[in-house]
């Protein structure tokens, strides 16, 4: 006769001890029991299924009490091998792989992909202004709609909902923008090498600016609701320490290295899509705890709005510029125009390679199923994502797909502090100093 | 730009494989700040000169190629004279043609301090693929190792706990190896049968 076990609510001998399995219902047998143990050791697992670790987070917690001694991170559950799959797709298919990394800052990760690939190219400089200007402009925008979900969720973890609502409301408006440039909300695959994939429609500017307004006065919002608030200071003032000297040794970057008043940005220390052109301010505080990290993120969303409004009006300035390099070997033979069974190629330009242009047939086809050649070498190339330094290193071997790509993702590296910020807290506070980190688990396991 | 080279086979099935040329180094002068790196660190360590077998400038990044046996003697140096405060983890690639240094592990370095940017790279047999960690040099490399240990099977020596991070703990073999099938399956869609990435006709 075998003896049953009841899987929602049990408890098993095994050779480290007793192990507990918890799941929803009542716990008020579950604590007597524990209770009656003599252990003051006990060993959590908390996710990877947990609405507060971020997605498929696993810590691993060693409690005193409710001290928290040591802590472990598993990771992996997400991880989709895009590295590798990269490999077998050409320069220009690779784009959206990126962006599936991170998809929280999608347009990120194409960013940085995009300018190592124009750096193995050596066509850093022939990137149209206004391609440029466009991404800069997507970017802040992406910025803003990546913090407001660090400042939502991290909100909804410590027990505010309210916050949660403003910050997704405000995102909306980005989606909304997102779509109506690249038809897509999310995972645009909008920035290509070389450019980007289309220019923005008619009115976008306009729209952009009267949005920029918007979110001005409702990111107050937030600030009214969070800044100040009792609840939120004791909940996040002190918590999850990290001084400079632990974040340089451990590569940390982005808002939680600037929290320790170090005003380290590349873009402002190593510029690139010409951010050395726009006026804008670096956030810090010198507090290096969880409310120092949510006051940059605040404070950033700001200084996106700035730089968004300029990008605008450089945007403006430059129309009808180009949006691809001129080099027609390179540049995706995308001549898109909406047409009655949605955005394609335009039929001018199915016209010109199908009627007339016997050449014109075959570069699009060569370009389109073979792809562009890439000279051989290796190069890193850095931008400042939502999450801190995010370094795309890529091979190329002269072919026509990447040889080996590699994504430094600041979520990644970032995660590793957690021991550091949590061993020797509460349990409570692990949540808020996970969240200050604001990992996004597509880009930590790829 | 197009075209194929050798048999002239454009058909895509030919499986034209290009080997990947390696690099040679550099001469002086290197150009921008790069001068200034290897002058301070074969002022600050002796033994450059047996340490660093290539100097390589390539598109306007400095690559310092080191022997194994000095990783860590020479990162220290970089992080204390040279005020290269963080690692930006490591990335493994795989050269199946070149015997003898089949395995490259490649560190980019950033100076805060003087906002710079250089990259180590060490190349290793795939039979001993051992590299002597620098999580004592560069504490946030820890997870970067276990990653490259996880996709590439180079063994950080030192490392505090070297184990799989992404994939299962009781995988087999190292995913981004370049012997080391991609997979999939074939996907049929509208009566027509569409090999999997691996087995699909390709340009290379």
């Amino acid at each position: 006769m075998t003896t049953f076990i009841d899987p929602y609510s049990s408890s098993r001998e095994t050779t480290e001890g007793t192990v507990f399995s918890v799941t929803g219902g009542d716990w008020n047998e579950l604590v007597t029991e524990i209770g009656a143990t003599k252990e003051e050791r006990i060993v959590v697992n908390m996710g990877p299924q947990h609405p507060s670790t971020h997605g498929v987070l696993r810590l691993v917690l060693e409690l005193e009490g409710e001290t928290v001694t040591e802590v472990r991170c598993g990771i992996g559950y997400l991880h989709t091998g895009i590295e590798k799959n990269i490999e077998y797709r050409n320069w220009t298919q690779g784009v959206t792989f990126v962006t599936r990394m991170d998809y929280l800052s999608p347009l990120f990760n194409e960013t940085a992909y995009c300018l190592a690939t124009e750096k193995l190219l050596g066509i850093t400089n022939d990137v149209p202004e206004r391609a440029s200007a466009i991404r800069v402009l997507m970017m802040e925008l992406n910025r803003i709609s990546s913090h407001m979900v660090a400042l939502g969720t991290g909100a909804l973890e410590l027990g505010a909902i309210t916050p949660m609502f403003f910050a997704f409301r405000e995102r909306e408006r980005v989606l909304d923008i997102f779509e109506m440039i690249s038809g897509l909300r999310m995972n645009m695959a909008y920035i290509r090498p070389g450019g980007v994939q289309q220019d923005l429609p008619e009115g976008a500017t306009q729209k952009i600016r009267e949005t920029v307004k918007e979110m001005r006065k409702a990111f107050k919002d937030n600030a009214t609701l969070l800044i100040g608030n009792s609840i939120w200071m004791k909940r996040t003032v002190g918590i999850g320490y990290l001084d400079l000297a632990g974040c340089t040794t451990l590569g940390i970057t982005g808002p939680v290295l600037r929290s320790t008043g170090l005003p380290w940005d590349l873009r402002k220390t190593q510029p690139y899509c010409g951010y050395e052109n726009y006026d804008f301010d670096v956030v810090t505080t010198d507090t290096c705890d969880v409310y120092g990290r949510f006051l940059i993120r605040m404070n950033e969303l700001e200084q996106s709005l700035r730089i968004i409004e300029q990008a605008c009006d450089k945007i403006d300035k430059l129309a009808g510029a180009p949006v691809m390099v001129a080099d027609k070997k390179i540049a995706w033979p995308a001549q898109l125009a909406l047409g009655g069974d949605g955005l394609g190629n335009s039929l001018d330009h199915i016209r010109e390679i199908m009627g007339t242009s016997m050449e014109s047939l075959i570069h699009h086809f060569k370009l389109v199923t073979e792809g562009f050649r890439v000279p051989a070498g290796q190069v890193y190339a850095a931008v400042e994502s939502p999450r801190g330094e995010l370094g795309a290193h890529i091979v190329s071997d002269g072919g026509t797909r990447p040889y080996r790509m590699h994504f430094r993702e600041p979520s990644f590296n970032n995660l590793q502090s957690t021991s550091a910020m949590c061993e020797g807290s509460m349990v409570a506070d692990i949540i808020g100093a996970v969240a200050s980190i604001d990992p996004v688990m597509g880009g930590v396991d790829r | 730009m197009f075209g194929a080279h050798g048999t002239g086979d454009t058909s895509g099935y030919g499986g034209l494989v290009r080997t990947p040329a390696a690099t040679g180094s550099s001469e002086r002068p290197y150009g921008s700040y790069f001068d200034d790196v290897a002058d301070d660190l074969e002022r600050a360590y002796p033994g450059f000169s047996d340490a660093i077998e290539r100097v390589v400038v390539d598109r306007g990044e400095l690559t310092l190629h080191v022997k194994r046996e000095k990783l860590v003697e020479v990162s220290k140096i970089l992080r204390d004279s040279l005020k290269f405060e963080m690692c930006m983890g490591v990335s493994g690639i795989h050269y199946p043609e070149q015997s003898g240094r089949e395995l490259h592990a490649v560190y980019p370095l950033l100076s805060i301090t003087n906002n710079r940017r250089i990259r180590l790279e060490v190349s290793v047999p795939e039979v001993d693929a051992h590299i002597p960690s620098v999580v004592e040099v560069w504490a946030g490399n820890n997870w970067h190792e276990r990653e490259t240990f996880d996709m590439f099977g180079i063994i950080f020596d030192g490392h505090p706990g070297l184990t799989r991070i992404l994939m299962p703990d009781d995988w087999q073999g190292h995913p981004q190896r370049k012997d080391y099938a991609l997979g999939g399956i074939p996907v049929e869609y509208k009566g027509a049968t569409i090999p999997a990435p691996d087995d699909r006709r390709s340009y290379r």
